[in-house]
């Protein structure tokens, strides 16, 4: 276990010692979206009755900077070391693959964790909310982050240069984050649009998460429970077998 | 029967169109100095990288310590530290912070000790915390080796680790690992200053072209490869017509020859006995690597 310890340690110190950029601008960022919309449509818009909209969006800005942060943790972190070459000093030890994955994902929940904490606490300072179901709301929270610490993983042994990894984050990650449900209710969507959502994973995420603030949400959190938890499983499965084959890693 | 600290067989790689190894056989027994020696793009380095497990053959076995890279990973890999060539580094770490790291990815907790003794070792105790980014290419170097080394891996494998080192440090380092071999580590080096190897190695391979073309002890592809020369100043100056087909020039009153063995040496001053011919002066100059290198090269 030292083994793994150890890299999710390095891991966390990396983005600690640049926590300005890793953790503060994407609160000061994910703060103004909350500041902008919730003054602009609070008085126009009322998602679920008896929540107000500001309530409303500060679950989705949550989890939205959850995921970015998340996937930006594994992933630039894994970059930076393949395009610098100290990626060797991890491939030298004897660290199984598991430990690897295991390490560098845990790192990415805590990222997010501690971006969502952020963003959360200060999101209180703009609108009341209420935690109907913790334990719902943790779950989803880990399983996205879980998920995107090891899309963040794939990605970044994929790409072969920053531009790369730079496209999968602005052509991808950003998009769906943006796309499932943030700033709105689905159903009031048109019905195409409305079906498109339905196989965004990160609307399941983003919605079973509210549920676990309000008690309501636009499809069974049961069901997006089932679907978060099967997308994170067909995620670390794929990573896992990528780091064991070897796979851009070693040559 | 000791197990060998490397044993390499049948080990075939090519990157794409490029074939990096052809079938390298070598085997390096516990304790040894080995030089691996070779033009650029002989393959040293891809050699080095999959005994570590940062490339992967194409064929063949290879084991550290009996254990093989592929299979028993885990404990291949905690049988050999390696310094790889080229100067990486983490740059968001201080010199003590990548060293715990190290130890950490060893399964090692406690090395503040052995890592102490690492940094004085390699003359950066008062590197310590500061950020490798900012050292000097030699400093730099000397981290990797002190991360090579965090593990005290039975095999150590240095991949040009003097290049770029000054003259003097490159003393106090080779003198290092020569301490660390008298201790019963393996050493195995490629470098390009064939005098290093020359001093140092017990045994040296020559690598060209992905193939093995001389493994053989330091002291033998000396004596066997390039001829000695025999620098002879004559009383009277003149060489005798059976000694003609040895000459290899003439430099001034010094007559060169050159000899395939020391043991030529008798013929030739019997013949010069024979003739009348009186050595005013002698010379011997020994080949050194370079010129076996420069042989095979060609
Ligand atoms: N990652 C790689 N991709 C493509 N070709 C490579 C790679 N690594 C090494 N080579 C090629 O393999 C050959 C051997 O290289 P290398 O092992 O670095 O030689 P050496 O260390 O002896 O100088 C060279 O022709 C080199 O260009
Ligand atoms: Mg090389």
């Amino acid at each position: 276990m030292t083994g793994l310890l150890t890299l999710f340690y390095k891991e966390l110190l990396r983005f600690w010692k640049v926590s300005l950029q890793t953790v503060l601008s994407p609160l000061v960022t994910t703060l103004l979206y909350l500041l902008i919309f919730s003054h602009v449509l609070e008085a126009h818009i009322q998602v679920y009755p008896g929540i107000n909209y500001s309530s409303f969006l500060i679950p989705g800005l949550v989890m939205m900077a959850m995921l970015q942060n998340a996937f930006s943790n594994s992933s630039s972190s894994l970059i930076q070391s393949k395009m610098n070459g100290s990626i060797v000093f991890m491939l030298l030890a004897p660290l199984a693959y598991w430990e690897f994955f295991a390490a560098y994902v845990a790192a990415s929940v805590v990222r997010g964790a501690v971006v969502g904490l952020g963003v959360g606490l200060a999101g209180l300072w703009f609108a009341p909310l209420s935690l109907a179901h913790p334990l719902w709301m943790l779950a989803f929270a880990v399983l996205g982050c879980g998920m995107l610490g090891a899309a963040g993983i794939i990605s970044s042994i994929w790409a072969e240069n920053y531009d790369q990894m730079a496209a999968v984050q602005n052509f991808i990650i950003v998009p769906l984050t943006f796309l499932s449900g943030v700033f709105y209710s689905i159903h009031s969507l048109p019905p195409f649009w409305q079906a498109v959502s339905r196989v965004n994973p990160f609307f399941y995420l983003i919605d079973g998460f509210r549920y676990g603030f309000f008690g309501v949400s636009d499809v069974s959190p049961r069901l997006a429970l089932e679907i978060v938890a099967a997308c994170f499983l067909a995620l670390s499965l794929a990573t896992l077998l990528l780091l064991k084959s070897g796979f851009k890693l070693r040559k | 029967m000791t197990l060998p600290a490397l044993e390499i067989h049948q080990v075939y790689k090519s990157f794409g169109r490029v074939q990096a190894l052809q079938g390298i056989d070598l085997t390096v027994q516990q304790g040894e100095f080995f030089a691996l020696l070779g033009p650029n793009g002989a393959g040293k380095s891809t050699l080095i990288n999959i005994l570590a497990g940062l490339a992967l053959a194409d064929s063949g076995k290879l084991a550290i310590l009996g254990h093989d890279v592929r299979a028993d990973y885990r404990q291949a890999r905690r049988s050999i530290g390696v310094v790889p060539q080229e100067l990486v580094y983490d740059a968001f770490f201080t010199v003590r912070e990548m060293l715990r790291f190290q130890s950490g990815y060893f399964g090692i907790r406690n090395n503040k000790a052995w890592i102490d003794e690492l940094l004085e070792h390699l003359a950066l105790t008062d590197k310590a915390d500061a950020y490798v980014r900012h050292l000097s290419g030699g400093m730099k170097r000397r981290v990797l080796v002190a991360q090579a080394l965090v593990h005290k891996p039975p095999v150590i494998v240095l991949d040009e680790p003097t290049a770029g080192v000054d003259v003097e440090l490159r003393q106090s380092l080779w003198a290092f690992i020569q301490h660390l071999n008298r201790q019963g580590h393996t050493i195995v080096l490629t470098t390009h200053y064939l005098e290093e190897a020359e001093a140092l190695c017990h045994r040296v391979a020559m690598l060209k072209q992905g193939q093995v073309v001389t493994l053989d002890t330091t002291a033998n592809l000396l004596n066997r490869h390039t001829a000695i020369q025999l620098r002879l100043k004559l009383a009277p100056s003149c060489l005798p017509a059976a000694l003609k087909e040895l000459s290899c020039g003439q430099d001034g009153e010094l007559f060169k020859l050159s000899l395939r063995r020391h043991a030529d040496l008798e013929g030739v001053l019997a013949t010069l006995r024979e003739s009348g011919i009186e050595v005013e002066d002698l010379e011997m100059v020994k080949p050194d690597l370079e010129d076996v290198f420069l042989e095979l090269v060609k």
